[in-house]
C-alpha cells in the first residue's frame, strides 16, 4: 500500500520536528562549537577593545616553540601507552579470577568494582592521603621495605606515575564487567574439549579464551584511549599540572590556557590538535570495529 | 561424588585463591585507609591501633565546616534535571530516527553520534562563551544544557525502539493512537528496562562529573558535590585527612550505597551502556 504525497511528506515533517530539540541542542553545544574552534585557532585572542585579527597559522607556530605543549602531548601519550595495556590487563585478570568458583567472589567483585562508583574528585582526594609523604600508606608500606619516604607527587619522576595509577584504579574494575559478561559468553563445551586434551592452563587462555575475548578488548581499548586524552580531574585535584609541568595534560593545558591565561586563540588551536587526536581514534575505531565484523 | 583431589592440586589451588584475596586487598587498600581516617579521631589518622574508638566527629566537622547540604541539593536537582530532560529529548529523537525514514536521517544520525566522542568538556572554552552569552553562566540549567542532547542516550534508545516490532505500531495507530500516544502506550512501557539503565548510567555520570560545573559554577547556590569537594579539601581544610577521608566518602555515599543495594542493576546498566 503506497502511502499518499501528504503522508509522505508529513513522515519528513514529523520527523525533523521530533529530533528538532535534539539537533539544536547538539548543534549548539557541540558541532557549532566544534567549527568555531577550528576557525579561531586562525585568529589572534582579542584584547579590550583589539577585535580578533586573522594570523593564520601563528598559534601553530607557537605552539610548535613551546616546550609545555610538548610536554603536555609527550605526557599524553605517554598516559595513553601505559594506562590502556595496564587496564586492559589487570581488567581480564581481575574478570578470571571472580569468574571461576572462587570462595567470596561477590566480595572480591565488589573490592574491584567500586572504585568505579566513586567520583573521580573523591578518588583524587583519597589517593592524595595514600601517597602523602611521610605518614600517607604507601609510604608507610615501604617503609616496612626499608625504602626511604617517596614525595609521589611533588618528584617530577613519579609524579605523571602516580596520577596514572589512580586512573587504572578508576578503570579497571569498569572493564572487568565487560570481560566478565564475555567470559559467560564461551561456550563450555571448548573448555570441556581442552580438558579432554589435557591442554595447560596457559594454552587454554592462549587459544581459546584471549581470541574469543578480542572483540571486547577492542571495545575496551577504544574507551580507554578516549578516556586517556580527555584525563583532567585527578590533575586539577592532585597536582595542578605540576611540579614543574610534569603531569600536564592536553585537556588541562587547555583549561589552564583558557581559563587562567584567558588566551582563547591559543586555547582553539590546542583544541584543534585534541579534537584531531579524538578523531583519528574515531577513525582507528572504525577500521578495527570493520576489521572485526569481517572476522564473523 | 568426590573425587579425591592430590595434595598437590589442593596446594595450587590454596595459593591461587590466596593470591586473589592479596591482590583484591591491595586494590581496596586505598579506600580502606580513607574509611579508617573517616571513622577514627584525627590523631589516629596514619596510626593503626584497632583499640581506638570509631567516631563520626569527622563527618560532622566536614558538614559544619562547608555547605555540603547545598551542595547535595544541587547535585541532586542536577542529576535529575538532566536525566528527566534526556528522556524526553532523546526519547522523540530516537522515536523518530526508529520509526520516520524521514529526509536526511541517516546523516543527521551519524552527526549525532560525533558526540560521542566530542563530549561538552571537551569544547570547554567555546562552550563556556555560548553560556555567556545565554546569560546561564552560574546556573544549574547551564551545568546540564550541553549535556541534555546526549548521543549516547539517542542511539541507546533508537536501538531499543528498532527492535520493537513494527506490528503493535500500526496496530495503535489503527485504533486512532496520535504519535504522542503511539510513544507514551507503546514504547515506552517495552523500553522501560533501557530506560531505567540509561537513567543509572546518567545519575552515576553526572554525579562524579567534574570539569565542566568546575567552569561553570562560583557560587555556593549552583556548586555540585564534586566541585564543593574540591574547594572544601584545597582551600578550607588545611591538611586534616580524617576530616577530608570524610567528606570524600561522603560525597561518593550515595551512589555507593545505591550500588551496593542494587548492584546488579548497575552493573546490568553499565553493561547495556556499553557502547560509550
Amino acid at each position: 500500500m503506497a502511502a499518499p504525497h501528504s503522508t509522505r511528506l508529513n513522515i519528513h515533517l514529523q520527523g525533523w520536528l521530533l529530533a528538532l530539540p535534539a539537533v539544536v541542542l547538539l548543534a549548539t553545544f557541540t558541532h557549532i562549537p566544534a567549527v568555531e574552534t577550528v576557525i579561531d585557532s586562525f585568529f589572534s585572542t582579542p584584547h579590550g577593545k583589539r577585535a580578533a585579527a586573522y594570523i593564520g597559522l601563528d598559534q601553530y607556530r607557537t605552539m610548535l616553540a613551546d616546550p609545555v605543549f610538548w610536554l603536555a602531548f609527550r605526557n599524553n601519550l605517554l598516559y595513553a601507552l601505559i594506562t590502556v595495556p595496564l587496564a586492559i590487563g589487570l581488567a581480564l585478570l581481575m574478570a578470571l579470577c571472580v569468574n571461576g568458583g572462587l570462595k567470596g567472589r561477590a566480595a572480591l567483585r565488589l573490592a574491584f568494582f567500586t572504585p568505579t562508583i566513586l567520583p573521580m574528585v573523591a578518588a583524587a582526594n583519597i589517593w592524595l592521603f595514600f601517597y602523602t609523604p611521610d605518614y600517607g600508606l604507601l609510604n608507610q608500606i615501604i617503609r616496612v621495605f626499608g625504602v626511604g619516604s617517596v614525595n609521589w607527587l611533588g618528584n617530577p619522576a613519579t609524579a605523571l606515575g602516580a596520577l596514572m595509577a589512580v586512573t587504572v584504579w578508576k578503570e579497571a574494575g569498569f572493564f572487568m564487567i565487560f570481560y566478565l559478561a564475555a567470559l559467560q559468553q564461551v561456550p563450555p563445551v571448548l573448555y570441556e574439549a581442552a580438558r579432554m586434551e589435557n591442554a595447560s592452563r596457559w594454552l587454554v587462555f592462549r587459544r581459546i579464551t584471549w581470541p574469543l575475548l578480542m572483540p571486547t578488548t577492542l571495545f575496551v581499548a577504544i574507551n580507554a584511549l578516549i578516556n586517556a586524552f580527555r584525563v583532567v580531574d585527578q590533575v586539577i585535584a592532585m597536582t595542578g599540572g605540576g611540579p614543574n609541568n610534569a603531569t600536564a595534560l592536553l585537556l588541562f593545558y587547555i583549561f589552564q590556557v583558557a581559563f587562567s591565561f584567558w588566551d582563547s586563540g591559543y586555547a582553539a588551536a590546542l583544541s584543534t590538535v585534541l579534537l584531531s587526536t579524538l578523531a583519528a581514534i574515531a577513525f582507528l575505531q572504525f577500521f578495527l570495529l570493520d576489521r572485526r565484523i569481517h572476522y564473523r | 561424588m568426590r573425587r579425591a583431589v592430590p595434595i598437590a592440586e589442593r596446594w595450587t589451588r590454596f595459593i591461587s585463591t590466596a593470591a586473589v584475596w592479596l591482590f583484591a586487598l591491595a586494590w581496596a587498600l586505598p579506600l580502606l585507609y580513607a574509611i579508617w581516617a573517616a571513622f577514627h579521631p584525627s590523631a589516629f589518622a596514619t596510626h593503626f591501633d584497632l583499640a581506638s574508638p570509631l567516631t563520626l566527629e569527622n563527618f560532622a566537622r566536614a558538614w559544619t565546616a562547608a555547605p555540603f547540604a547545598r551542595y547535595f541539593l544541587n547535585t541532586i536537582l542536577l542529576v535529575l534535571g538532566i536525566m528527566a530532560a534526556q528522556f524526553v529529548i532523546c526519547t522523540l529523537a530516537a522515536f523518530a530516527l526508529a520509526r520516520f525514514a524521514f529526509f536526511g536521517s541517516q546523516i543527521l544520525f551519524a552527526l549525532i553520534l560525533v558526540q560521542l566522542m566530542v563530549t561538552p568538556d571537551v569544547l570547554i572554552l567555546e562552550n563556556y562563551l555560548t553560556l555567556k552569552k545565554m546569560g546561564l553562566i552560574d546556573t544549574l540549567t547551564g551545568v546540564g544544557l550541553p549535556y541534555v542532547a546526549s548521543a549516547f542516550g539517542i542511539f541507546l534508545l533508537r536501538q531499543t525502539f528498532k527492535s520493537i516490532p513494527k506490528e503493535l505500531d500500526d496496530a495503535a495507530r489503527m485504533e486512532g493512537a496520535s504519535t504522542a500516544q503511539t510513544i507514551w502506550r507503546v514504547y515506552l512501557p517495552l523500553a522501560r528496562p533501557v530506560y531505567v539503565a540509561y537513567g543509572l548510567v546518567s545519575v552515576s555520570y553526572h554525579w562524579n562529573n567534574f570539569l565542566w560545573p568546575l567552569i561553570v559554577t562560583n557560587s555556593v547556590e549552583t556548586r555540585p558535590l564534586t566541585v564543593g569537594l574540591q574547594v572544601f579539601a584545597s582551600v578550607d581544610q588545611g591538611i586534616d585527612w580524617s576530616v577530608i577521608s570524610a567528606a570524600a566518602l561522603m560525597t561518593s555515599a550515595p551512589l555507593m550505597i545505591a550500588f551496593l543495594l542494587f548492584h546488579r542493576a548497575f552493573i546490568q546498566s553499565f553493561l547495556r551502556a556499553g557502547i560509550r
